[in-house]
C-alpha cells in the first residue's frame, strides 16, 4: 500500500561557522492514510526539522521525501507552497491563528488559499467548526477562545481543504492535560475516519495512548524503529520504557 | 478572501491614525504646492490669457508679458490692413506707482486698453462696467488688493503716478504673479497716466477672422511689419509663465516642496506600513507555511495599502478643499482644478503601494520554519 508520505535515508545539515550540524542523518520513515504516528524525543533531536521535511517547509540535503508517491525532494522553492497547499495541514504549538479574524474566518482563510469563497467557504468552515466540536465559536474571536478551543480551531484551519497529511508540533503543550487529551482524541478520531496521516510531535508521554505507532529520534537518527501499530493497553508500558528505547 | 488587509490595518488605531496623518501631510503638502505652481503659472499669463487676441505684437526681443517696451504705435494701421485681421488695437502694460491714502506708495501694473474693444479688458467685474473706463481718469482695480492699495469704496478718487484716477469698477481674482496688482484704465487715461509719447504703445493685439489660420496670418504680418515679435497667445502665454516659473526659479522650489511632500508621504507611510507587517510577520509566516503563495500575501500589503491610500486620500482631499478654500481671499492663490484632485488619488496609490514594496521585501524573505519556533 502507498504510504501517504515516507521519507528515505534523508539528511539534514546546517552549517555553523566551519562546523556542520547534522540534525538529521539517513532518517526513513513511511506513515499510511489514517495512521497517527508520535514522533518523540529530547531537544534538539530533529523532531521539528523532520516534521518541517515531511511538511515541505524546508528541504532535506539529501534522500528522498515522497508525497503519495510524487517525489518532492530537490522540487525549487518556489513549487513548495503548492505542495503544502494541496497535501498538508499544519497545527502548531501556540495554535498561530490570525487574532484579527474570528474562528470562522480562520478556517475561510484557509479555504481561500484553496480557491474556495464567499457562500461555500462560510458553509465549509462552519462544517468544519462543527466537526472539532466548536460551531457555535464561529464568530468569536481568538482572544475570547480558551487554549483548547483556539486549537481546535487550528485543526479544522488545518483540515480545510482536506489535506491527506496532518502534522502538529506540541499540540498539547500549551494546554491543561484533560483538554490536551480531547484535542489528540479528536486528532485521532478524524485521522481514522477521514483517513488523513498524522504525524505528532510531542514530549508527552501522557497522550501516547493516542498514537498508532511511535517513532523515537534521537540525535538525528529513528531509534529501533518498528513497523507494528501499538496497541493502547500498551501504552503505560511504553511510559514505563527507558529513554532512547523507542518503539513503534 | 477573508478581510486579514482590513482587520490588521484597523486592529492598531494608533498605528493607522499615524499613517492616515503621515499620507494626509503628504496629499496636504503636494496639493499646497502644486496648487500654488498652478495659481502662479496662471496668474503670470493671466491677461495673456484673457485678453481675447489671437496674436500679440510687441518690440523685437519680447521674452514675457512684462517686459515688453513702448514702440510706434503707427504699425496698428499695417496690422489692420492685413487680410485677416478683424481687430487690432493698441495695449498698454506698464509698471506704475500708486499712492495710498496714507501716503504709502505701492508698485502696480497699469494695464491700458480700448474698452470698446473685447481685447485686454478686465474680466469678472463684481462693481461697474468696462465701458465706464472711457470716463477721464477712470480705473478698475481687484477687490483681492483693496486693502494693499487701501482702496475702501467705488468712486474713491487716488493717485496714480502723479496723476488723478477715480475707482469706477472691482473685478474679482484677477491675480499679478508680481505682486504689483493690475490696474485697468482705457488707453488714453493710460498714456496720461504713464507719462507715453502720444504714439507710443507696448503691445497690439490682433483678432483674426473666423477661419484664419493663426500661424498664417503671423507670417504675413512678420512679413509687413519690422522690428516686432508676434506671437499666438499660446506662445506668449507659455513664454511668460515659463519666464516667471523656471527662469526664475520660483516655479523650481514650489515644485520641489512638493517633491519633498512626496518624500515624506512615502517615509511616514512606508514606516508604518512596514511595522504592521513585523507586528504580522508571525501570522504571514504561518500563512506561507499553510501553502500561501508569495502572491497571496503581497495582496494582503498592497491591500493594506490600498485601503490606507483611499482613506488618507478622503481625509487629505477634505483638508486640502479648506485650504485651497481659505487662500481665495489671500495674496496667493492656490488653484485645485480636478485634474489634480483625480492625478492626487493616483499618486497617492502610487506612493502607499510603493511605501509597501519595503514590508514585502521583507516578507518575501520570511522562512515559514519560523512557525516551528515557540
Amino acid at each position: 500500500m502507498q504510504a501517504a508520505i515516507a521519507v528515505h535515508n534523508v539528511t539534514k545539515t546546517y552549517s555553523a561557522g566551519d562546523a556542520a550540524v547534522h540534525a538529521l542523518d539517513g532518517v526513513d520513515l513511511s506513515v499510511q492514510a489514517g495512521e497517527v504516528v508520535f514522533l518523540m524525543g529530547p531537544s534538539g533531536s530533529g523532531k521539528t526539522t523532520l516534521l518541517s521535511i515531511m511538511g515541505c517547509i524546508l528541504q532535506p540535503t539529501s534522500g528522498s521525501v515522497r508525497i503519495r508517491g510524487r517525489e518532492v525532494a530537490g522540487l525549487a522553492e518556489r513549487d513548495l507552497p503548492a505542495i503544502r497547499l494541496a497535501h498538508v495541514g499544519f497545527v502548531f504549538q501556540g495554535f498561530n491563528l490570525f487574532p484579527t479574524l474570528s474562528a470562522g474566518e480562520n478556517v475561510e482563510l484557509a479555504l481561500d488559499l484553496k480557491g474556495i469563497r464567499g457562500h461555500e467557504a462560510r458553509r465549509r468552515a462552519q462544517e468544519l467548526l462543527d466537526q472539532v466540536g466548536i460551531g457555535e465559536k464561529y464568530g468569536v474571536y481568538p482572544a475570547d477562545l480558551s487554549g483548547g478551543q483556539k486549537q481546535r480551531v487550528a485543526i479544522a484551519r488545518a483540515l480545510a481543504g482536506a489535506p491527506e497529511i496532518l502534522l502538529a508540533d506540541e499540540p498539547t503543550a500549551a494546554l491543561d492535560s484533560h483538554v490536551g487529551r480531547r484535542i489528540l482524541e479528536l486528532v485521532r478520531n478524524l485521522a481514522h475516519s477521514q483517513g488523513v496521516a498524522v504525524v505528532i510531535v510531542t514530549h508527552d508521554s501522557r497522550m501516547l495512548e493516542f498514537a498508532d505507532r511511535l517513532v523515537h529520534i534521537e540525535d538525528g537518527r529513528i531509534v529501533a524503529p518498528e513497523e507494528a501499530a501499538i496497541p493502547a493497553l500498551a501504552v503505560s508500558m511504553l511510559d514505563a520504557a527507558p529513554l532512547g528505547v523507542s518503539s513503534a | 478572501m477573508p478581510p486579514l488587509a482590513r482587520r490588521n490595518l484597523f486592529h492598531d488605531k494608533v498605528r493607522l491614525t499615524v499613517t492616515l496623518t503621515g499620507i494626509v501631510f503628504a496629499i496636504v503638502l503636494i496639493v499646497v504646492q502644486i496648487g500654488l505652481f498652478i495659481g502662479f503659472t496662471s496668474a503670470t499669463s493671466n491677461l495673456i490669457e484673457h485678453s481675447g487676441a489671437d496674436l500679440w505684437i510687441g518690440a523685437k526681443g519680447l521674452a514675457y508679458l512684462e517686459q515688453a517696451g513702448p514702440f510706434s504705435e503707427r504699425k496698428l494701421q499695417q496690422v489692420r490692413g492685413t487680410p485677416g485681421v478683424v481687430v487690432a488695437e493698441k495695449y498698454i502694460l506698464t509698471f506704475g506707482r500708486w499712492q495710498r491714502p496714507d501716503g504709502r506708495k505701492e508698485s502696480i501694473v497699469l494695464v491700458g486698453m480700448n474698452p470698446d474693444l473685447p481685447l485686454g479688458g478686465p474680466w469678472n467685474l463684481t462693481a461697474g462696467r468696462v465701458q465706464d473706463l472711457k470716463s477721464a481718469d477712470a480705473i478698475i482695480v481687484d477687490e483681492l488688493y483693496r486693502q494693499k492699495l487701501g482702496v475702501t469704496q467705488l468712486g474713491q478718487v487716488v493717485e496714480l503716478n502723479g496723476h488723478r484716477a477715480r475707482i469706477v469698477g472691482f473685478t474679482q481674482g484677477i491675480r499679478s504673479f508680481t505682486t504689483s496688482p493690475y490696474v485697468f484704465a482705457s488707453f488714453k487715461n493710460a498714456q496720461t497716466i504713464a507719462d507715453l509719447g502720444e504714439d507710443r504703445a507696448f503691445y497690439l493685439l490682433v483678432k483674426a477672422a473666423p477661419g484664419t489660420q493663426i500661424r498664417k496670418l503671423r507670417s504675413d504680418l512678420a512679413a509687413r511689419l519690422r522690428d516686432v515679435d508676434i506671437y499666438t497667445t499660446g506662445e506668449f502665454s507659455r513664454m511668460t509663465q515659463f519666464y516667471w516659473m523656471f527662469t526664475t526659479g520660483a516655479g523650481i522650489a514650489v515644485l520641489l516642496a512638493a517633491a519633498l511632500g512626496l518624500v515624506v508621504g512615502i517615509v511616514i507611510v512606508a514606516q508604518t506600513i512596514y511595522a504592521t507587517t513585523m507586528d504580522h510577520l508571525r501570522e504571514f509566516g504561518t500563512l506561507k507555511a499553510m501553502g500561501a503563495s508569495n502572491g497571496y500575501i503581497y495582496r494582503v500589503i498592497i491591500q493594506q495599502a490600498a485601503i490606507s491610500a483611499v482613506m488618507g486620500y478622503a481625509l487629505g482631499m477634505v483638508a486640502s478643499v479648506f485650504i485651497v478654500r481659505g487662500s481665495r481671499e489671500g495674496g496667493a492663490a492656490i488653484l485645485f482644478p480636478w485634474e489634480l484632485a483625480v492625478s492626487m488619488f493616483f499618486l497617492t496609490l502610487l506612493m502607499c503601494i510603493g511605501a509597501s514594496l519595503v514590508s514585502i521585501n521583507k516578507v518575501t524573505r520570511i522562512d515559514p520554519a519560523m512557525v516551528f519556533k515557540g
